[in-house]
């Protein structure tokens, strides 16, 4: 039996930014006091998770239940706190607050309009995706995993021009259409067979269900495709299209928050909905598998052909993110742990990477990669972090991304899926293939004669945005070198079951 | 006192009725003090029925003490009130208060002249909407529903726009045709079982004997074509879009939200009432075929509404969609299905009032009548567009709305009856609404024609017609009286969703003494699916 431990912290965390947005909206005349608002909430929520951790470790679970259910009517609005949403939510928090602080200055460089209300989105999406880490059942889940879909609408929207229109449109019909279209009978599904549970405590919760191989395979990809956030082919083609908004959304919420939403759901369906013990019982979960795989090496693939350099990422995006889904459908426990592991560790690399891609727009106005030569001599600091991420992302040491890839390739060696094994180990090559040029271009060729600048120096983008990315390419080595509460989180999980 | 409670619930909007006839008339600012105080004591008495349903169960009352004992045939007029009417009733009367302060302003406009004959047509058609929900008797049912029609067709002429009377002929005639069906209705069941009071009735067609005669079947079968047509079910849904569209702001916002759904609520109760769920799903074995029509109801509603440009005739497919939701869910033969039915007529009401609020809203303000007229409506006027972003998501069935756990009753019915042709309408129905919808946000975001390539550095709006000035937070938002209503209703809806619990518990409890099913099935019966499933 679970120990819990009742508390509102998980409330308070989640509710930290969205009691901003007032603020924000208030200080809409005063830039400083608005950011100030910003920092105050970021600080806030993150001091809120920190302080869960001692809790979890221990061995507890945090519960808080907002609104009670009727049994048998409808499921409680519950929080849960457990490894894997402490987890997410410790990447999640800590990551806004750099993002906050490179937010203001790639605004503030573009001069964009209608940063009030950015702001004021961004920490609506914030509180939904801690509302998704800290989800307790089924319903809480699909709540807040809907109202992140529609925070960050007008976010991705941001320029309100056609493209951005076009961007948003593939956005939510996607988004919306996967979660209503298949999420929402899936749940219900689920509530109808297990007589009215969806809670993600104790066992697992289809796993006493007399659940057939056929059913559960029709309802295992309703939820593997109805979480589209996860991106998997062939409801992937939202995340390229988001593409068009500023890049500290790109960079927190499409590489971060929102695409993580979605293969944390796809955990939560993998090991709380279903279990994996059914699972394996079934037999179905290599069809979700080889659909990863196929997504993994199509992604990457497609990658190498992207010449937009923010488009490229999203493409590298898509495929990573199959990598935590294929992991947690080998079943095996180093591959669930490398799974729940890779949703930290590609975080820390995936948003260094957009970080800079956007310190190069806002420095330079840059955003193909064949322009990008010699770029390294003018701006060391951002092309540096830019290969730090980059390795991270293939998984070379010293950085994070090798233990989680580590986990994975082990777990698939224990599921004995010799082939599945391959695609990790195809995908990185892949990865380098598409990522080194981009360095080797950027410190190995020459300034082109008519870019030569007219007087020698850097020219870094503001420090506003060159600091966030080198603390986080910092902590994608760190990461490397300190994994002790990563592992800790990600064996509560896995050691429970 | 409180053993009057149904009474006054009645007789407070029409003797209000009567005093506007007679005091308003003299003096028009009498008319607005006179409908707010009768519909509060309305709303005072169906808080307080509902409060003593719960603690003391249903509430019978005998007009002018005709108790069965006084007239064994049952002619007296019996009201009674259960979980089901008791939420209705509140409902009709938060709607209509709700309506009477959007129309402080409102009204002047529409019809300068007509001010006092236009609330006591208000106020008579609260006392037909609320006895109909009352009513324990199968005829008083039939006066009462002419009471709501005769008015509202009234109402609908009343507007300045010349299709608007056209449109309510139209309504009359339909309506007329659906009144005089169910009055036969009515007659064929008083020849066969003497007696019009509904609970008599059902005994008495308990009876086999009598209960499978050819002439009952008939008598429902006309009964229930009637109330189609009163409701707009699909296909008979011809009168509505006209009538709501080209009829006064405030008569769309009173009648859209409840003409509609107190039709519904007249065919539930019929269904359960009188004939009883184990007549109507077991002896008539119609619930596969009108389920079928309800999706026909709610695919069509939805693909008319894709297909509008006017907001309000949008809406309007919308309702007709929406009914479908209610009737598929009543025809289920199953317990949420019909719980589900029951929840979405108190939702669907208040989602309809917060629409038609918000479209009048827009129509006033900004002279928008069409959806592409709608840019900048989230910079010009961030009250209204966010009363009407909360009835949009509730439509669209986003949690924690009122519409979400309509949805998710609805669609459980669905499942456990096995009837996955209408979950997927369902599910079908919310993608098209969120396209609706966010069709509506997109132009209200962006602007009728978005400027090509980056939108870098701009600081002005894309729309045009908004681009002159330095707008204030209110600048183009209307008065209090129109944003108050629009904002309570909004907060309503979100609130129902909150706090479904209670709700739904009241409902449950009502079915127990209505069981939709609990009988024992045949195996041919589609809740013989549910084994299946499990």
């Amino acid at each position: 039996m679970e120990n819990v431990f009742p508390s509102s912290l998980p409330l308070w965390a989640c509710l930290a930014s969205l009691l901003a947005v007032p603020a924000i909206v208030l200080f809409r005349r005063e830039p400083f006091l608005r950011e100030g608002a910003t920092f105050v909430a970021a600080f806030t929520k993150f001091a809120f998770v920190l302080a869960m951790i001692p809790i979890v470790t221990s061995g507890k679970v945090i519960e808080f239940t907002l609104i009670d259910g009727l049994a048998g009517v409808s499921a409680p609005i519950r929080f849960r706190v457990d490894g894997l949403g402490l987890l997410f939510a410790l990447v999640a928090s800590s990551l806004w607050i750099v993002t906050s602080l490179y937010a203001i200055g790639y605004m503030r460089g573009l001069k964009e309009h209608s940063q009030t209300r950015f702001f004021a989105f961004f920490a609506v999406s914030l509180s939904a995706t801690l509302g998704v880490a800290f989800a307790g059942n089924l319903l809480t889940l699909y709540l807040f995993y809907e109202m992140l879909s529609l925070a960050t609408w007008p976010l991705v929207t941001h320029h309100q021009d056609k493209e951005a229109r076009g961007g948003g449109r593939t956005y939510l019909t996607y988004l919306l259409g996967t979660s209503i279209g298949f999420a929402l009978p899936a749940l219900i599904f689920t509530w109808v067979k297990s007589g009215g549970d969806l809670s993600f405590a104790g066992d697992a919760i289809l796993a006493s269900t007399d659940l057939g191989p056929a059913q559960g395979l029709i309802l295992l990809l309703a939820f593997c495709f109805g979480f589209s956030k996860a991106g998997m082919m062939p409801f992937h083609s939202w995340l390229p299209g988001a593409m068009v908004a500023p890049t500290p959304v790109s960079a927190l919420l499409h590489a971060v928050a929102v695409v993580k939403v979605g293969v944390f759901c796809v955990i939560r369906v993998f090991t709380a909905v279903f279990g994996v013990e059914l699972l394996a019982e079934l037999g179905v979960a290599i069809v979700i598998s080889w659909i990863a795989a196929f997504t993994v090496i199509t992604s990457s693939l497609i990658a190498m052909s992207q010449d937009s350099l923010k488009r490229r990422l999203a493409f590298s995006t898509i495929g990573q993110l199959s990598y935590i889904v294929l992991g947690v459908s080998l079943l095996s426990e180093h591959a669930v742990q490398g799974s729940m592991m890779h949703i930290a560790m590609h975080a820390f690399g995936k948003i260094t990477l957009f970080f800079c891609a956007g310190a190069i727009f806002v420095a330079s106005g840059k955003k193909y990669i064949s322009q990008l030569d010699g770029l390294g001599r003018l701006m060391p600091f951002t092309l540096g972090a830019f290969a730090i991420g980059a390795m991270s992302v293939i998984g070379l040491p010293p950085t994070g991304g090798l233990l989680s890839k580590f986990y994975l390739v082990w777990g698939a060696a224990e599921a004995h899926q010799i082939a599945l094994l391959v695609v990790f180990l195809i995908s990185t090559v892949l990865n380098g293939v598409y990522f080194f040029p981009i360095v080797y271009r950027a410190f190995f060729r020459p300034i082109p004669a008519d870019e030569t600048p007219a007087e020698p120096g850097l020219r870094e983008a503001p420090l506003a945005c060159v600091l966030p990315l080198t603390l986080t390419a910092i902590g994608s080595v760190l990461l490397f070198f300190f994994p002790g509460l990563l592992l800790e989180l990600t064996q509560l999980m896995t050691g429970a079951e | 006192m409180s053993d009057q409670l149904p009474a006054i619930l009645l007789l407070a909007p029409l003797f209000g009725a009567m005093i506007t006839g007679l005091v308003g008339v003299k003096d028009h600012r009498f008319c607005f003090p006179i409908l707010v105080t009768s519909l509060s004591v309305s709303l005072a008495c169906a808080l307080a029925l509902v409060f003593q349903v719960q603690t003391s169960g249903p509430v019978d009352y005998f007009f002018g003490g005709w108790t069965p004992e006084r007239s064994p045939l049952g002619v007296g007029i019996q009201l009674r009130i259960d979980g089901i009417n008791a939420l209705v009733i509140t409902v009709i009367s938060v709607v209509a208060l709700l309506t009477a302060f959007y129309s402080l302003r409102r009204i002047g406009e529409d019809n300068t002249e007509k001010t006092p004959q236009f609330y006591m047509l208000f106020q008579m058609l609260c006392v037909g909407l609320l006895g109909i929900s009352v009513t324990a008797d199968a005829f008083n049912l039939f006066v009462l529903v002419e009471v709501s029609s005769l008015t509202s067709y009234a109402l609908v002429a009343m507007g300045s726009k010349p299709r608007g009377t056209l449109a309510a002929f139209n309504y009359l005639i339909m309506g007329t045709i659906g009144a005089s069906l169910f009055l036969l209705g009515v007659g064929y069941l008083y020849m066969k079982t003497g007696t019009l009071n509904m609970a008599g009735i059902h005994e008495i067609l308990l009876d086999p004997a009598i209960g499978h005669e050819p002439s009952v079947y008939v008598a429902f079968i006309l009964i229930l074509v009637g109330v189609w047509i009163k409701m707009a079910f699909f296909p008979l849904y011809g009168w509505l879009p006209n009538a709501y569209s080209y009829c006064p702001s405030t008569t769309s916002c009173l009648l859209a939200p409840l003409v509609t759904k107190v039709s519904v609520y007249m065919m539930i109760r019929v269904m359960l009432s009188i004939f009883g769920a184990e007549w109507v799903f077991q002896s008539l074995g119609w619930s596969v075929t009108v389920v079928w029509l309800a999706i026909f109801a709610i695919l069509a509603g939805s693909l008319l509404a894709l297909a509008q440009v006017e907001l309000k005739k949008m809406f309007c497919y919308l309702i007709v969609a929406e009914v479908g939701y209610m009737v598929g869910g009543a025809w289920l033969a199953s317990h949420w299905g019909m719980v589900g039915a029951i929840y979405h007529i108190l939702a669907d009401a208040l989602m309809t009032l917060c629409l038609f609020l918000a479209g009048g809203i827009f129509a006033k303000q900004l002279g928008a009548e069409r959806i592409d007229q709608l840019g900048g409506i989230f910079r010009r006027m961030p009250i209204t567009a966010t009363g009407f972003t909360v009835a949009a998501l509730a439509l669209i069935g986003v949690p924690p709305t009122a519409g979400f756990f309509s949805k998710w009753f609805l669609i459980r019915g669905g499942i456990e009856s096995g009837q996955w042709g209408y979950v997927g309408a369902l599910v079908i129905s919310s993608l098209v609404n969120a396209v609706l919808f966010f069709r509506i946000f997109e132009i209200a975001f962006f602007g009728k024609n978005p400027p090509e390539g980056h939108g870098h550095g701009h600081d002005e709006e894309a729309d045009p017609s908004s681009s002159a000035g330095q707008p204030t937070l209110f600048g183009q938002e209307a008065r209090l009286t129109a944003l108050v209503p629009l904002l309570i209703t909004a907060l309503l809806v979100v609130l129902l969703g909150v706090f479904h619990a209670p709700i739904v518990e009241i409902i449950q409890q009502a079915l127990q003494d209505l069981p939709v099913v609990g009988v024992p099935t045949p195996p041919s019966d589609p809740t013989a699916a549910v084994n299946a499933i499990r």
